[in-house]
């Protein structure tokens, strides 16, 4: 049946995702893993994906939920035709039929979390008093470390669909899936720099992400049990939110909660 | 002289009777259910300082009496975590019911413990304190409606370290929302204002709460670091400075204990040429001068529209110069005393600062009592931001002055810090207020009002002011973890 092979295959460079772009890392080093080599990050490529955040995450926050949550669909949409390349990258076919169900559900959530988690508060004299969920800024999120892509996308996409900016540090083992997640994101409206992907040492990369100052919320669902406590303290210094979800599959509208702040406004009501 | 002497309007003393306190010589350690002395037998002694009079001394906890504390709460917890929530409920409405019918005994002990005025610890402090138990009671047994799909299930012992800004109102809104949900309670109130904590505990016992759901622990900032640190207590909440809270946050990394913070705050009062100014004028005092600007969420920055600039100024000079400053027991005064000698040390070497750096100063003649600790209410104008007065929380009585010519600018200048909290915003045009509200990076954005607290309303910073939120359906979250509802 199969004609024998005479075309020579295209290999694919793991590359990094920093501002919708795709570099190498800036320290010129890769890293074997998973058959492949992928870019090792440095402390500097993470300084930069949080700066190109940084600047990305107020016109993100600014989208309509309608516009966040078409461009969020859209990724689905690709994701969709993209299923049998991840599947050939180490996701089993149910993992990332899973995946892109839950980016669907998610996906969902733009135009409804603030129905959800914001009140009205009927407060005790002549004001209107109403409280709005909004994006806390950015979020670093560390990967669970399996399955490489359900476990991206369940802690990616509340971050996200929540309005912030996103810097992920991939699953270190298996850091295809993340990789090709990026390319799909860069394919599918969401603006350069919103998402970036950093694939490397998580021993390396996870006390900066930690400490930045830039990085509002940091989410350590996929750091090392035994690097937690120090990756907390870090994270103190400048008043960090912290994340560790009790179920790193978890699907629920409170993942999106703890990425979110609450914001309350009064007004005098008067004649 | 001349016939044109400006209109001079003295006011008779108006003082609040004291008659209703009683002063106990001494104060133990509220752990159990009982008052008992520190083990190690040391005291401390709480100042009124307005007068510098001591008025108590209060026992001071150590290791072991933290220790004993943090037991008594976890012997009560499972009792109480399993008591129906409309038990919860009818015992912390009797505690709102209870601080109403005592309300003048707490507003007298509040003022003369902190220094605050009479009118504020009366018309604010524990009518919002009340009112606080009086809404959460009543979640006590709804808390399935709170989170849909989720049970809420408590987190165990709350370590609840309070400032002395708002000494039982503090303890209201840490304590109402960890009992309703069914979590019990060590609280740590601060060193300069233990008394209205402790009598609040004589309250306690007579609403029939059981022994060990809430403790009470006296003493310094060493008692509070043992609370926070104690390997039984699983959720800690603290109100304070940024410094005190960074410190908690790094040292209970690792542990797994809940954590939420209410901390500094360095808030933009934002005030645009199209505002009704006289209004605006009152807010900007209410904002800064409100409890002597010993509040987390102070206006302490007035960004000022540079076209009304001038104008605004003269007009919130002259607002200044009939501001009463003294006695804060009495009815008429507008600012009472400086909370201690080291706030009021902070505040001086702050303003200092401040005029060293180019700032302008000025206070409205007024004359201050000879004891007790004063500040007189101080506005500084020339302000930069890179001023130390406009970057600092000052905590104190000081109005550091900028200015701006368009909204982008106002919405820069305001978020250029790294606290978070609040934020004011003048203006008459409805648009900009929501555009403004939507840009500003503050937990509480008050709009042609300043300084407005409510239990339905939650409250808590962006950034380094903290997380978490107190008040409302939102400030259930913070005592609760959520599980599957419905076993699945």
């Amino acid at each position: 049946m199969d004609e024998p092979t005479t075309r020579l295959g295209v290999r694919k460079t793991y590359k990094l995702f920093i501002g919708g772009e795709f570099p190498r890392s800036e320290s010129g080093r890769s890293y074997s893993v998973d058959g492949v080599w992928a870019a090792q990050a440095s402390r500097k490529d993470l300084r930069d994906a949080v700066r190109v955040g940084r600047n990305a995450a107020d016109g993100w926050a600014a989208r309509t939920a309608y516009n966040r949550g078409q461009i969020l669909y859209r990724v689905a949409e690709v994701l969709e035709g993209r299923r049998g390349q991840f599947a050939d990258e180490g996701a089993a076919p149910a993992e990332v039929d899973a995946a892109i169900d839950r980016w669907v559900w998610y996906a969902g959530w733009a135009d409804k979390i603030a129905q959800v988690a914001g009140t009205v508060n009927p407060v005790a004299g002549p004001f209107f008093d109403f409280t709005v969920p909004e994006p806390v800024g950015v979020v670093g999120i560390v990967a669970p470390e399996a399955p490489p892509l359900l476990g991206l996308v369940s802690r990616l996409a509340p971050a996200l669909v929540a309005g912030n900016a996103v810097v992920v540090v991939a699953s270190e083992a298996s850091p295809r899936a993340a990789v090709t997640l990026a390319e799909v994101l860069a394919t599918s409206d969401v603006p350069a720099g919103v998402v970036a992907v950093l694939t490397g040492r998580k021993a390396e990369l996870l006390p900066w992400l930690a400490a930045h100052r830039d990085v509002d919320t940091v989410d350590l669902t996929g750091a090392p049990p035994d690097a937690v406590a120090a990756l907390e303290a870090a994270a103190a210094d400048s008043v960090k939110r912290v994340v560790r979800a009790a179920d790193p599959l978890a699907e629920s509208p409170y993942e999106i909660l703890a990425f979110l702040e609450m914001k309350t406004v009064w007004h005098p009501i008067g004649r | 002289m001349t016939g044109l002497e400006p209109f001079h309007l003295d006011y008779a003393p108006a003082p609040e009777s004291t008659d209703v306190v009683h002063l106990r010589a001494s104060y133990g350690l509220f752990i159990d259910g009982r008052f008992a002395p520190a083990r190690s037998g040391d005291v401390f002694t709480t100042l009124n300082p307005a007068t510098e009079e001591p008025l108590a001394s209060v026992a001071e906890a150590g290791d072991a009496d933290v220790d004993a504390a943090v037991a008594a709460a976890r012997r009560a917890f499972d009792g109480w975590a399993a008591r129906p929530g409309r038990e919860r409920s009818k015992l912390l409405y009797r505690v709102a019911r209870q601080l109403q019918e005592r309300a003048r005994e707490f507003a007298v002990l509040e003022t003369m413990d902190g220094g605050k005025p009479i009118k504020e610890s009366r018309d604010v402090d524990v009518p919002l304190a009340a009112a606080h138990f009086f809404h959460y009671a009543g979640w006590a047994d709804k808390l399935e409606y709170a989170f849909p799909g989720r049970t809420a299930a408590p987190l165990g012992v709350a370590a609840q370290v309070i400032p002395w800004n708002f000494p039982l109102l503090m303890a209201a809104w840490k304590i109402a929302p960890a009992l309703a949900t069914g979590n019990t309670v060590v609280l740590k109130p601060a060193e300069t204002t233990p008394l209205t904590a402790l009598l609040f505990a004589e309250v306690l016992a007579e609403a029939d709460l059981p022994p060990g759901v809430v403790n009470i622990v006296t003493g310094g900032p060493a008692a509070g670091a043992a609370l926070v640190a104690h390997p039984g207590v699983d959720k800690v909440a603290f109100t304070g400075s940024t410094e005190v809270g960074k410190q908690i946050q790094r040292s209970i990394a690792g542990t797994g204990k809940a954590l939420s913070l209410e901390l500094g705050g360095k808030a933009a009062n934002i005030v645009f040429e199209d505002a009704a100014l006289d209004q605006a004028v009152e807010g900007v005092v209410n904002g800064i001068y409100f409890n002597q600007g010993h509040v987390c969420c102070a206006g302490s920055r007035l960004l000022v529209q540079e076209s009304i600039a001038a104008l605004l100024l003269e007009k919130l000079k002259d607002r200044l110069s009939t501001l009463r400053v003294g006695d804060p027991l009495d009815k008429n005064t507008d600012l009472g005393a400086i909370n201690s000698r080291a706030q009021l040390d902070k505040i001086t070497e702050l303003v200092a600062a401040g005029v060293d750096e180019g700032g302008e100063l000025y206070q409205p003649p007024c004359e201050l009592p000879a004891r007790g600790y004063w500040f007189p209410p101080t506005i500084l104008t020339g302000v930069t931001q890179s001023h130390r007065v406009a970057r600092e929380e000052i905590f104190g009585p000081v109005l550091s002055v900028l200015t701006f010519r368009t909204a982008d600018e106002a919405v820069a200048k305001a978020n250029n810090t790294r606290y978070g909290l609040s934020a004011g915003v003048w203006t008459d045009k409805g648009s900009k207020i929501l555009w403004m509200a939507s840009r500003l990076k503050a937990g509480v954005v008050w709009a042609n009002t300043y300084n407005r607290f409510d239990p339905a309303s939650p409250f808590g910073g962006f950034k380094e002011s903290g997380f978490g939120r107190e008040g409302g359906i939102h400030g259930l979250a913070s005592y609760v973890q959520l599980g599957a509802a419905g076993g699945g």
